[in-house]
This record gives C-alpha cells, sequence and structure tokens, in this order.
C-alpha cells in the first residue's frame, strides 16, 4: 500500500490530474451542473485535439531536453501551405504531402542549428517562430485564401459516437497520444528520449546517437504541430495567417502543469494531455461560471506556477515515505 | 590459454595534440589478458586523454591500437562498447532520472520485435537480467526499478560496473571512479574493483590517488607531461618511488 503510495505521488503527471478534477467538480458546481452536460463535453472535447496534439509534440522534444517556441506558427503555416497548394492546382494529398514537407523541413532546420552551432533552442526556434509566421502571411498574399472544397474534412469534422459526443478528430488524436505514449514508455528509441534529455553526457558516453534522437524530436514536434493547425483549418473552414498566435506557451504551460521538466528527462505524454485538457476547461468554465473571460490567460498563468510547486512538494513527501524492503 | 604472448590490448606510439598542446607523447602501452593496471599520474599528465582515445571518445591524431593482436580503429564510444571495451567514469555515466534497469541496458536495451534498429523493449527480461547482474557484483538493491537518482555515489558505480560485467567486456576502464565519494563509499568501490580480478576481468583503474592504485591494481602505470614515465610490477616498485618521478 505504501510502495503504491509512494510510486503514485512520485509520478509527474499527478499534480495535474488532482487539480483538473477540482476543476472540474468547481465549475460543475458554479456553472449550475452546465459544465459537465454533454453539449458542453461535447463543445470541449471538440476543440481539445488541436491543442493536445501540439503538446505531445512538445512534451516530447522537452522530455528530450530541447524546446520549441515556432509550433504556434508552424500550426498556421501547414494549412496556408495546404490551402494555397490547392489553389495553385495541387490534388488534396500532394498539397498535404508538401504541408508536412514544409513542416518537417522547419522541424530539422530547429534540430540542425539548435545541434551543430551548440545554441540554445530557446533562441533557434524563437527565431524560427517568426520566420515561419511571416512565410505564412506572406504565402497567403494577406489574405485568407479560399479553401478548396476537394478535403476531406469530414475525416476530422464528423461527430460520432453515442450521443455524437466526439468529433473523428478526437480519435485521430487518442491514436496519436496512445502511440506517442507507447514510443516513449516501450521502445528502445523512447529509452534514448528519456536518457538525452535526463543527462545526455552519459547518453553519449553509452553509445545512443543523441544528435539523430534530437533531430527526429523536432522533427515529430513541428509536424505534429503542422498536423493540428490543418485540423483546426478543417473545423473553421478558412486557413487564416493568425492562427495559432500565443499556442507555443500554451502548450509549454501544458506540457509543465503535466509533469514535465524545463529540463528535461522527466515527463509523460498523459501528463502533457492534462495539461492541455486542463486549459480547455478553464477557457470553457470561466465563460460557463460568467466570469470575465479576460481572466482566462492569469488563470492559466497561476495554474502553470501552481502544479509545479504542487509537483515538487509530491516529490519530496514521496521520496520521504520508507518502504520496507 | 593459447595466446598469452598477445596482449589484450595492445597501444604503439599514440600521439595527440590539442590546440598545440602535445598531450600524449608517443604512447606505448601492453595491457595483458586478467591484468589490473592501475594508471596513476598529476592532472594533465595525459592519463584522461589516454582512456578517452581508449573508450573511443576521441581519436588520436598519430599511433596504433591494437586487441588482441587485431589493428583496430574507434569512431564513436559505441565501437570501442562493441569491441568489448567498457569505460566507467569519474562523472558517472547513469541517467539518474531513469530506474536502474533502464541505467544497465541503456542503449542496449533487450528487445522483444526490432526493425532496423528500432524496437519493443523486453521490460520483463530486462528486470530480471538486472537483478542477476546487480547480485553478481554483490550488490543487492530493493529494486531494479527504483530511479538511480535515489542511489548514492558508489552504488551509482556499482551499478555502472555491474552494466560493464553483464555485457561481458574484455577490458575495463575505470576513470577516476572514487572522485567525489565518501571513504565508506570508496572503500565499497575498491571492493567491486577487486572483485573483477577475481572473476578474470581485465581492468584499467585511473587515480590520482596512489593508495587506491597500490590498494587493488597489481602493476603500476605512471604518466607525467603526455609520457609514461614508469611501468613495474606492484611488487618492483612503491609509493614513493612513484611519487618520486609524477
Amino acid at each position: 500500500m505504501k510502495r503504491l503510495l509512494k510510486l503514485y505521488m512520485a509520478r509527474p503527471e499527478l499534480a495535474g490530474i488532482v487539480l483538473l478534477v477540482v476543476l472540474l467538480g468547481v465549475f460543475q458546481f458554479r456553472s449550475d451542473g452546465v459544465f459537465l452536460n454533454q453539449q458542453n463535453i461535447r463543445g470541449v472535447m471538440g476543440l481539445l485535439p488541436e491543442m493536445g496534439l501540439v503538446a505531445i509534440g512538445v512534451t516530447l522534444l522537452m522530455i528530450c531536453g530541447e524546446f520549441d517556441l515556432s509550433v504556434g506558427s508552424v500550426f498556421a503555416l501547414m494549412p496556408m501551405t495546404l490551402a494555397v497548394a490547392m489553389n495553385a492546382g495541387l490534388p488534396f494529398l500532394p498539397a498535404m504531402l508538401l504541408g508536412f514537407l514544409v513542416c518537417a523541413a522547419i522541424g530539422f532546420v530547429n534540430g540542425y542549428v539548435t545541434i551543430q552551432f551548440n545554441i540554445p533552442s530557446f533562441i533557434t526556434t524563437l527565431g524560427m517562430l517568426f520566420m515561419a509566421r511571416s512565410l505564412t502571411v506572406v504565402i497567403s498574399g494577406g489574405f485568407p485564401p479560399l479553401l478548396s472544397s476537394d478535403i476531406p474534412a469530414d475525416l476530422f469534422t464528423t461527430y460520432v459516437g453515442p450521443g455524437e459526443l466526439f468529433r473523428l478528430s478526437f480519435f485521430w488524436f487518442l491514436g496519436i497520444a496512445i502511440l506517442a505514449s507507447w514510443l516513449l514508455a516501450r521502445t528502445n528509441f523512447g529509452n534514448w528520449i528519456k536518457a538525452v534529455g535526463g543527462f545526455q553526457e552519459a547518453a553519449a558516453a553509452n553509445g545512443i546517437p543523441v544528435r539523430r534522437v534530437k533531430m527526429i524530436c523536432f522533427i515529430l514536434c513541428s509536424m505534429l504541430a503542422g498536423f493540428a493547425g490543418m485540423i483546426q483549418v478543417f473545423r473553421l473552414g478558412s486557413p487564416l495567417p493568425s492562427l495559432g498566435e500565443g499556442l507555443e506557451l500554451q502548450a509549454v504551460a501544458a506540457a509543465v502543469i503535466g509533469g514535465t521538466a524545463l529540463t528535461g528527462g522527466i515527463g509523460t505524454i498523459l501528463g502533457g494531455i492534462v495539461g492541455a485538457l486542463l486549459i480547455r476547461v478553464i477557457d470553457n468554465g470561466l465563460v460557463l461560471s460568467q466570469v470575465d473571460a479576460n481572466w482566462f490567460k492569469f488563470a492559466v498563468g497561476f495554474l502553470t506556477i501552481f502544479a509545479v510547486v504542487v509537483n515538487a512538494g509530491l516529490i519530496a513527501v514521496a521520496k520521504k515515505i520508507k518502504v520496507g524492503s | 590459454m593459447t595466446d598469452t604472448q598477445t596482449p589484450l590490448i595492445s597501444c604503439r606510439g599514440i600521439e595527440k595534440w590539442y590546440s598545440g598542446v602535445h598531450a600524449l607523447d608517443q604512447v606505448s602501452l601492453d595491457v595483458n589478458r586478467g591484468e589490473a593496471v592501475g594508471l596513476v599520474g598529476d592532472n594533465g599528465a595525459g592519463k584522461s586523454t589516454l582512456i578517452k582515445i581508449l573508450s573511443g571518445a576521441h581519436a588520436p591524431d598519430g599511433g596504433e591500437i591494437a586487441i588482441e593482436g587485431k589493428p583496430i580503429r574507434m569512431r564513436s564510444t559505441r565501437d570501442a562498447m562493441n569491441l568489448g571495451i567498457e569505460t566507467i567514469y569519474q562523472y558517472n555515466s547513469m541517467v539518474p532520472t531513469m530506474s536502474i534497469a533502464r541505467n544497465l541496458f541503456i542503449g542496449r536495451e533487450p528487445l522483444k520485435l526490432q526493425l532496423g534498429g528500432f524496437g519493443i523493449i523486453d521490460l520483463k527480461r530486462m528486470n530480471q537480467e538486472s537483478i542477476k547482474a546487480l547480485a553478481n557484483v554483490g550488490l543487492h538493491l530493493r529494486s531494479p526499478e527504483a530511479p538511480v537518482g535515489e542511489l548514492s555515489g558508489g552504488q551509482r558505480q556499482g551499478v555502472a560496473i555491474a552494466r560493464a560485467m553483464h555485457f561481458r567486456s574484455k577490458i575495463m576502464i575505470l576513470d577516476e571512479p572514487t572522485n567525489h565519494l565518501s571513504v565508506k563509499e570508496t572503500n565499497k568501490v575498491l571492493g567491486f574493483v577487486s572483485g573483477l580480478k577475481q572473476q578474470g576481468v581485465t581492468s584499467i583503474f585511473i587515480s590520482h590517488n596512489i593508495h587506491h592504485v597500490f590498494e587493488c591494481c597489481d602493476r603500476i602505470v605512471a604518466m607525467a607531461r603526455g609520457q609514461i614515465v614508469l611501468d613495474k610490477p606492484k611488487s618492483a616498485t612503491s609509493m614513493d618511488a612513484v611519487l618520486a618521478v609524477l
């Protein structure tokens, strides 16, 4: 029993999960039961995949010890590339591939510059944030292009399930989340990601290809951000050049609320998702509780700091629990 | 026991320059099977450079290395590991946030299914083999799933030694494994090193503490200014003689 307690208290995502449960209760009470009704759950779950996918990528990259601030811009650039390419006459599949290629290229440049010139990824990706955003506006020509009607938006936006509770995008998100968790926990590559972020010198000394592991994480992070942006554009029906502004910091906040360490090595995909869900829940719950919506950012900011403090406390307590051998 | 004449590892005329500094000047060293060589020298004497070359972390600027008589060229620490050279570093080659079992098999995880070097870890086998590997060096820990960060410095070095033993290395290089350890922990690590000899593992033990080296090695090699200045069996020399040449 004690051992189980210790095990769970040391889990990095615990604080986030507890906060989530508490907030669900508070909002349910404050909104007179509207919060957890079917219609509202449907609304929250319909938006979660977009932010959740970005959070998965950012969490993965942060566990490997790096950072990506360009995800918000890539989020807009991928669907913009897709729309512009389709308007230029390309069919959907090649246009989508082109979009993902652009994402992969950005991830590659982020990783290559960071590793080759040994500069913090904070700087590299901060630069990329501006560059990718600018590219988005330039290729759009300043106006949101029309989205071709040949896109299979139904594959993402259709409501399914009991009471039409979920959009299909939720299942894409769920699938990718399970795959990413599995990658991190059960494969040798996941082991290398945690090792590189946990203590890079030791990882290198044990023959782990540190550069390659980091490059792959940068590229995965960018592609997931692009995929999330595509889903949002399919939902909205129009690729705005300003999509995803501020999303990069929300994604970092989600990862951190979920227990991912800024220094790398510690974190789980589940934690990142819990963090993303928390942010969505606050956004929605504040409105339903008739609180001025401008308090949203305050709440997210407070939660970020609070979650980290609680987490540190929990881990310290868990360490003190003595387990007999 | 057929090739007792051929040294297990043999270096001939190793040269290394670091931005104008002659770090290694024509260093030649043979280590025979089953020997426990103690490598001593002051800071900057070149012992760390020599070890970095032997462990594949750096490439020499000149000279040759042969293992069991066969000339070899190492491009990475991975190459060295594949040739049977394991190195235990002073700064600890463990990831503190990961479990003992995951650390033991880091980079060499037992896989259930694999494709092009990428695969699913066989967690059950990894845990079972971890317990065995730890018991082999006389280390009895609560659970192989506990994070390495909860272990003491001496225990961590024990895990590192267990790892090297498990992968049946031909030669184990211990680069100042007793640095930053308390007296009690140091004794524990010296115990591990003495245990290696009984199990027939060849080792090179680097330290700037002459007492440690005399305690668990049977041949003393001293370096100064990038050269080997003394190379004698322990019985044929003394601490004073070694200190005199450093």
